[in-house]
């Protein structure tokens, strides 16, 4: 690989390389043996599809790999090479995946478990290359697994899991992989890369099964179909995202057991929560500053945690309201929007608002920040600022329901 | 609460699309000319509609607003005080191409209401087609040639205003003479067409059917899985290739029958159907190359045996075949079952030479669209005075 620098370890078959999140993503569908890729450049994701093009050019790789003349035939292409039992790969950013939703849409349905990387990218207009996460929520109650990391190891790790995970015959759904544009895609960090020998043992080969299109098993697929018939084709899919949770939790521990690293709980990551009064919630790069803000508060005597929310979809509700009950207040940071929504919070605010409501134990209020907008940098000031809202809120003192942080004004 | 009126108009797809929306809009304008209020539309699932796949529109009428939303609280009425089949050969049944199953012409007929239908035929011929009921209801038939046209294309031949006349003689609290006489006057500016309603108004008449009448079959039935047991992804096996066809008198096998869909029989999508003369066979394979629906079997001997699960009665293999009496297209009201034509004509030639001899004699008038401009302009008188016969 041009671009990396191997290090060889002493005592360890991995080899530790400088690459970005887009890399990682890149190495794990090598390791993962992807057999077609499509491809079409928007920024940040397009940093992907050039690592994997020159994983191929240089030999290392072998796979189909397709320049496709827009995003829904990107996303189009591997849909069907993923029917025809072929393991895939791609990705995009922003308008791109938004202009291939009429293929997200009918992937799940069709149960076809592609991994997806999505460079997060805000939607035009303005055209900004920043992070802002509204692109792959968009899918978010389509019968996507959709999931955010915040390294770029997470990035590697979390890609082979998907595969394990989405590829699994209990499931079959699609999964997108959440990358922030900038903070992960285009910056390089120090990555363990795993041998051959570990991830064939993790991860098994594609096998489509029953759905398998091809000569020997006659089947048509998406036919037309009316309300005979809709409402047990959703309640199937409904089915396979409630086993999600199970399955992931069987792929991490098998995870652990191979690689010899460990995520704890797989749905999210708590980060200084014993004994914290309040706690704070994000998705991706930002869980930086506010860690390091945390250390900052911890050491004037504010008791401060963090929970950073890894997998949206499934969303593990009652996992995640039994750790929120133990805080006297939440402020959850949306690197998105949701206009018009209730309490005009961002999207995550309102799905953990909606978490707790129906939660048996107690219910902290729940502040939503909307920040960090367009790649706009959420700061250590800000996540203080944040923190010290969230505080009033837990002493009883109204705070409005929706702020904006990072914003001139 | 006041009183609910519905109204079914069993049609066939298409060709019969326009004449079903005006009865339907009609019967909702003619109630209201009397302070009663309604809706018409057709069912949803029968959309986009197939060439003479059987079709529903509907119309509910309720005295008063409230009464209205309880008929309109329902995707299909459970039960019509009439049926309307504007095309008698739907006696057979309904299986709605999204349908999956056959449901008898008259499932949903209250007990005492009325079948209404477009026929030249005897009240007998139409019962030996509508299944037994276990409530009694009437059965009127509006005299005419069976009304068909186009998806663009209207044969205004008054069947429409006919059956508005009749429905204000068979049930007069939905709607009087007078009041739809009104109304066909208001939308078609056509005093002739109000005078064909009062004509069929004082002509129709209706016969009782009792419980055990009818045909004794028990319909095809479908029974939709349950989501756990339904494949996943949205996939479905396909049709398995076929097997050789067995010849009934010397039990040789030979020949090619293909495997058919298992839940969609094409019993009641006919019109009319092709009758084969074996003997005349010179077995150019043209019917069997050209028909869409593959319903030809290849018999032992090389001839072409119409299926009558698959033939949807379209007429393509009597239009391609070469020989001047093979292929005949005959009313479907001619026939009682589905059974082989070549396994009968294999049994006893000389019984069935008579029975396709009889047959042909019934070669239907009728139309799928039309063929050729101006011929419903051809049509129309002749279909006036069909009309007038007493």
């Amino acid at each position: 690989m041009a671009t990396a620098t191997y290090v060889e370890e002493q005592r360890s078959t991995d080899k530790t390389a400088l690459i970005t999140g887009s890399e990682a993503i890149a190495v794990a569908c090598k390791l993962a043996d992807v057999d077609v890729i499509t491809a079409y450049p928007i920024r940040p994701y397009d940093t992907v599809m050039q690592y994997i093009c020159k994983l191929v050019a240089n030999g290392e790789m072998d796979c189909e790999y397709i320049v496709a003349e827009g995003e829904h035939s990107q996303f189009e292409i591997v849909k069907h090479a993923c029917a025809c039992g072929a393991r895939v790969f791609c990705g995009s950013s922003g308008v791109g995946w938004m202009y291939a939703m009429e293929a997200l849409t009918v992937t799940p349905a069709l149960r076809i478990p592609m991994v997806a990387m999505v460079g997060n990218r805000a939607l035009d207009d303005p055209g900004a290359f920043g992070v802002e996460h509204n692109d792959a929520l968009a899918v978010r109650d389509l019968g996507w697994q959709l999931v955010w990391v915040d390294s770029a190891q997470e990035a590697l790790d979390t890609a082979l899991i998907a595969y394990r995970v989405s590829e699994d015959r209990r499931i079959f759904l699609p999964c997108a992989i959440s990358c922030d544009g900038a903070f992960l895609t285009h910056s390089q960090a120090l990555v363990k890369v795993p041998s051959q020998e570990k991830v064939n043992e993790f991860l098994p080969r594609y096998n489509r099964a029953d759905l398998l299109l091809h000569p020997d098993n006659p089947i048509t697929v998406a036919p037309q179909g009316n309300e005979d018939w809709v409402m047990e084709i959703r309640r199937q899919n409904y089915a396979a995202m409630e086993r999600v949770s199970g399955v992931l939790k069987e792929a991490y521990a098998d995870f652990e057991r191979i690689f010899g690293r460990s995520y704890g709980n797989p749905f999210f990551e708590e980060y200084e929560t014993d004994g914290a009064d309040i706690v704070l919630m994000g998705m991706g790069t930002l869980s930086t500053p506010v860690k390091v803000a945390i250390r900052k508060m911890r050491k004037e005597g504010k008791k401060v945690g963090f929970v950073r929310m890894r997998w949206f979809r499934p969303f593990a509700a009652a996992e995640l309201a039994k750790s929120l009950g133990r805080f006297q207040a939440v402020g959850v940071i949306d690197r998105d929007y949701s206009f018009g929504s209730p309490y005009m919070s961002g999207v995550v605010t309102t799905e953990v608002r909606t978490a707790l409501y129906s939660a048996p134990g107690p219910k902290p209020p729940v502040l939503g920040f909307i920040a960090g907008l367009g790649g706009r940098e959420v700061t250590v000031p800000d996540v203080e600022k944040i923190a010290d809202s969230v505080y009033k809120a837990a002493d009883g003192t109204s705070q409005p329901l929706t702020q904006w942080i990072g914003l001139r004004e | 609460m006041g009183r609910l009126y519905a109204i079914e108009v069993i049609y066939r797809g298409i060709f019969q699309k326009q004449l079903a929306t005006r009865i339907t809009r009609s019967i909702v304008l003619a109630a209201h000319e009397e302070g009663k209020l309604g809706i018409s539309f057709g069912r949803y699932g029968d959309s986009p509609e197939r060439n003479g796949i059987p079709a529903k529109g509907f119309a509910i009428v309720g005295d008063d607003a409230l009464t209205l939303e309880e008929g309109m609280a329902k995707y299909e009425p459970k039960e019509v005080d009439i049926t309307i089949a504007v095309d008698d050969t739907l006696c057979k049944g309904v299986e709605s191409w999204a349908w999956y199953g056959l449901q008898p012409v008259n499932k949903l007929l209250k007990p005492g209401g009325t079948l209404l239908v477009t026929s030249r035929e005897q009240p007998e011929t139409i019962l030996q087609m509508a299944h037994q009921k276990l409530t009694p209801y009437n059965l009127a038939i509006l005299k005419g040639t069976v009304s068909f046209s186009g998806l663009w294309v209207y044969k205004d031949d008054h069947t429409d205003v006919r059956i508005l006349g009749a429905i204000a003689k068979i049930l007069p609290g939905l709607f009087s003479l007078k009041s739809v006489q009104k109304v066909i006057v208001d939308q078609w500016n056509d005093p002739v067409k109000a005078e064909s309603a009062a004509r069929a108004y004082e002509r129709i008449s209706s016969v009782g059917v009792q419980p055990g009448q009818g045909n004794p079959e028990t319909p095809y039935n479908f029974n939709f899985p349950k989501w756990h047991e339904m494949g996943e992804g949205i996939a479905i096996p396909s049709i398995p290739a076929g097997r050789a066809v067995e010849d009934p008198t010397t039990h040789a096998s030979g020949g090619f029958r293909p495997d058919r869909n298992p839940t969609f029989k094409k019993y009641t999508t006919r019109t009319m159907r092709p009758v084969v003369n074996f003997d005349t066979c010179i077995k150019c394979t043209l019917c069997w190359l050209q028909c869409p629906d593959s319903c030809f079997d290849v018999t032992p001997e090389g001839l072409y045996d119409a299926n009558m699960q698959a033939c949807c009665g379209c007429g393509v293999c009597e239009a391609v075949c070469p020989v001047k009496e093979c292929v005949t297209m005959v009313n479907e009201t001619a026939f009682e079952d589905n059974a082989s034509q070549w396994e009968a004509w294999r049994k006893d030639k000389k019984g069935y030479e008579g029975w396709l001899a009889d047959k042909i004699r019934l070669h239907p008038e009728r139309s799928h669209g039309f063929r050729y401009r101006g011929q419903y302009e051809e049509q129309v008188p002749e279909m006036l005075e069909v009309a007038r016969e007493k």
